[in-house]
């Protein structure tokens, strides 16, 4: 099917409109004092939201903000695990991996991101917790290994000696916190699966009137003497704890022990006010910046510039409804590699316009508008082709361990890659097409 | 026409001096290093009012915290260096300066282990050497010639030294540290200096195909044909970095400025260092097959 240049102009214009819905801020108060006209009310962009017996689609087109924007911590463990036998090694950190995403789910903080890396010979495990700023808290939350275990008071010979009871951390049902009717203080109370409950009332039986020390990482947290054999598969920890540690403890345990020490290695918090700040100081750079390539580009190719120019206009909204809808997670290097990409994407209508200056003086304008275009691609191609090289290798989206897997390179590469792909389009097909229906208005006159 | 290629040794010696210049930067003083390479503790707060730095300077020693600079940010805004804390010595340290401020506001809080910067120079090594070897098979297979994609390679090694030796001088007279955001600056800087060699070249392939002759008349008609589109596209470029770095913020300025060296040096090489350095190789490889 072949589209004329007309109706390929309309489609592109369509795609936009439908590109701004979707780049609108989700409320938009629309507020209008005009005498007697009074208008002050919000508006909704409703989201996409469909859903048949096959698939769903919800989307509410937001744009994800990164830590360094939006305010939040990022924290950086390293895996002690220089005992276990390389065999073991790979499924303790995934393991790891999974406890540390429990831990945190289970503590509450909306969208966290766990992932693991390796890289010669070093395991680590990256937290990115959105609107944290306390870390000590969530540090220690995560961080502890959490290994429970009962301990049994030898037979009177050697009371200082205790032995290890095959119950342990694992045996657990569920953790929870309650308050001891007597004095009112937060209690861990523990229920165990069947097997685990068996094995309690075994040893609550042989350990009558003695003494049963809880040890959690190897410091005893609570010592219960035993009244009576206890069958019902439940226990209560009430160490001194205070509300919140008695909390952290649950999420520990129900989260499960760590398989392997950790250690922080690396941590950075960005509080909200300077995330905040990023945004609204690159939006104006940014503002001011594209205001300034847009008059340069009049400037310099007159009524050619101007078609750039909306391309260029088109391009940028193009973009960040991509950037919602895939969606990307826009970091501060995130944007520098947005409008290093503006500046790409004009080179393309540079380079197109540059020749088109020279094939003017040999053709009619329609005619050297085709040959421009099709030359100029040859070295469009090329160049765009190397960018998206380097770019694709800092991206690293097959994960290779040996390059960035996370961090500003990844968001800068990312936002590089889709603008110069989008940059291919609105320079090659926008422009071209706008500019043909350009000349054919003109021969009309 | 404008005969470009009969100065290439003037312009092989103005890069041969910012490239001196470099290394003596690099010698001298070598790079200002930030935690993300050197390990280590960066708190930026702000304070309700001024605050004496050498007073907070004095308690933190009392505790054991020994700050390497206090760097004044913004107004009331300050931003102390420090060896790498842990969340016990943070607590110390926030009671500091909370006896400086009725209530100092954390902005950013970033301890990075000494383990991280190497690996972070190693992966980054991998990514320049991989991306390099994939640009200079491209080149070299688009162009149908080992010496426009070697010559294309060693025009980005002068753009990426260049940014380099810049940030030696830079870090020294101004403070500017090389950080995370510098190794990403850098790597761009590999492929924009690509972007426009090619362009030029393509002039060339083009002109090639179309007329023939020798390489030096078509590279000094590339050169001329392409001169203004490369100024105007730095142009553009330009607009959108020196904005960037007069308003995009503290955190985001030195990153422009690399980006912005990167650019300047990578549209300079191509028609004055990757295009002089082809027709010196063309030379040379002529003499050699001519003795033979």
């Amino acid at each position: 099917m072949k589209f004329s240049p007309l109706k390929k102009v309309i489609i592109i214009l369509l795609l936009t409109l439908s590109a701004i819905y979707v780049i609108l801020p989700s409320k938009i108060p629309v507020k209008i004092h005009f005498g007697e006209f009074d208008i002050d009310k919000t508006f909704t962009r409703p989201g996409l939201d469909i859903s048949t017996s096959r698939f769903s689609i919800n989307k509410d087109f937001e744009l994800i903000l990164g830590l360094d924007l939006a305010g939040g911590s990022h924290l950086v463990f390293e895996a002690k695990v220089g005992s276990l036998p390389d065999a073991e090694r790979k499924s303790a950190l995934e393991s790891l991996r999974n406890v540390i995403e429990r831990r945190v789910n289970l503590f509450g903080i909306s969208e966290p991101n766990v992932q693991s890396s390796s890289f010669e010979g070093k395991n680590r495990i990256i937290v990115e917790l959105p609107g944290v700023k306390d870390t000590k808290e969530a540090v220690n939350l995560i961080g502890q290994t959490a290994q429970l275990v009962f301990v049994e008071i030898g037979t009177g010979e050697e009371p200082s000696f205790g032995v290890q009871t095959d119950l342990t951390g694992a045996d657990l049902k569920k953790a929870t916190v309650i308050f001891d009717k007597n004095t009112g203080k937060p209690v861990v109370q523990l229920e165990f699966i069947q097997e685990g409950a068996e094995k309690f009332a075994n040893i609550t039986e042989r350990n009558v009137g003695k003494p049963l020390p809880i040890y959690l990482d190897n410091v005893p947290i609570s010592t219960p003497v035993v009244q009576e054999k206890i069958t019902g598969g439940s226990a209560i920890i009430s160490g001194d704890f205070t509300l919140n540690e008695a909390k952290n403890l649950t999420v520990q345990l129900n989260a499960g022990a760590l398989p392997v020490p950790i250690e922080l290695v690396e941590q950075r918090t960005v509080g909200a006010t300077l995330g905040a700040e990023s945004v609204e100081k690159s939006i104006t750079a940014g503002l001011v910046g594209l205001l300034m390539v847009l008059i340069f580009m009049v400037f310099a190719y007159g009524k050619l510039g101007m078609v750039a120019d909306l391309a260029l206009i088109i391009f940028g909204i193009l973009t960040l409804a991509l950037y919602k809808l895939i969606p990307v997670v826009l970091t501060l290097p995130g944007i520098a590699g947005f409008l290093l990409s503006v500046g790409m994407a004009v080179d393309s209508n540079i380079l197109i316009f540059e020749r088109l200056k020279e094939e003017w003086k040999k053709r009619n304008f329609a005619d050297a508008l085709e040959v421009s275009f099709g030359r100029a691609w040859d070295s469009i191609r090329d160049a765009n082709i190397a960018t998206l090289v380097t770019a694709f290798v800092l991206a690293n989206p097959l994960d290779f361990p040996f390059l960035h897997t996370s961090g500003p390179v990844r968001g800068f590469a990312i936002t590089l890659s889709l603008g110069i792909a989008i940059s291919l389009f609105t320079g090659l097909v926008v422009s071209r097409n706008l500019l043909r229906v350009f000349v054919k208005e003109k021969k009309n006159d | 026409m404008i005969n470009w290629m009969a100065y290439r040794k003037i312009y092989f010696f103005v890069s041969g001096i910012f490239i001196a210049l470099g290394i003596f930067g690099l010698l001298k003083w070598g790079l200002f290093l930030g935690v993300d390479f050197k390990g280590g503790t960066i708190a930026e707060y702000k304070f309700q009012d001024s605050i004496s730095t050498e007073e907070v300077t004095q308690k933190l020693e009392g505790e054991g915290i020994e700050t390497s600079s206090i760097q004044i940010t913004g107004e009331k805004q300050y931003m102390f260096r420090m060896s790498p804390l842990n969340p016990n010595e943070k607590d110390k340290f926030k009671n500091i300066l909370e006896t400086a401020d009725k209530s100092p506001e954390e902005l950013r809080f970033e301890t990075v282990g000494p383990t991280i910067g190497p690996e972070l120079v190693k992966k980054t090594l991998y990514a320049a050497a991989i991306a390099s070897i994939a640009i200079l098979l491209w080149v070299a297979y688009q162009f149908k010639s080992i010496m426009f994609g070697a010559s294309a390679i060693l025009a980005m090694f002068h753009d990426t030294f260049m940014l380099i030796g810049a940030f030696a001088l830079l870090g020294h007279f101004f403070g500017a540290e090389v950080d995370f955001l510098f190794v990403t600056a850098l790597l761009t800087t590999l492929s924009f200096s690509v972007h426009d060699t090619i362009v030029v070249y393509d002039r060339i392939r083009e002109s090639q195909g179309k007329f023939g002759g020798n390489l030096y008349d078509l590279a000094n008609k590339a050169t001329t044909e392409t001169m203004v589109r490369s100024l105007n596209n730095s142009f553009t470029i330009l607009f959108m970095l020196v904005s960037l770095m007069l308003l995009g913020g503290s955190t985001i300025k030195w990153f422009a400025v690399a980006l912005l060296i990167g650019t300047v040096s990578g549209t300079y090489s191509s028609p004055f260092v990757a295009v002089p350095l082809l027709v010196t190789w063309g030379n040379i490889s002529k003499k050699v097959i001519t003795r033979k």
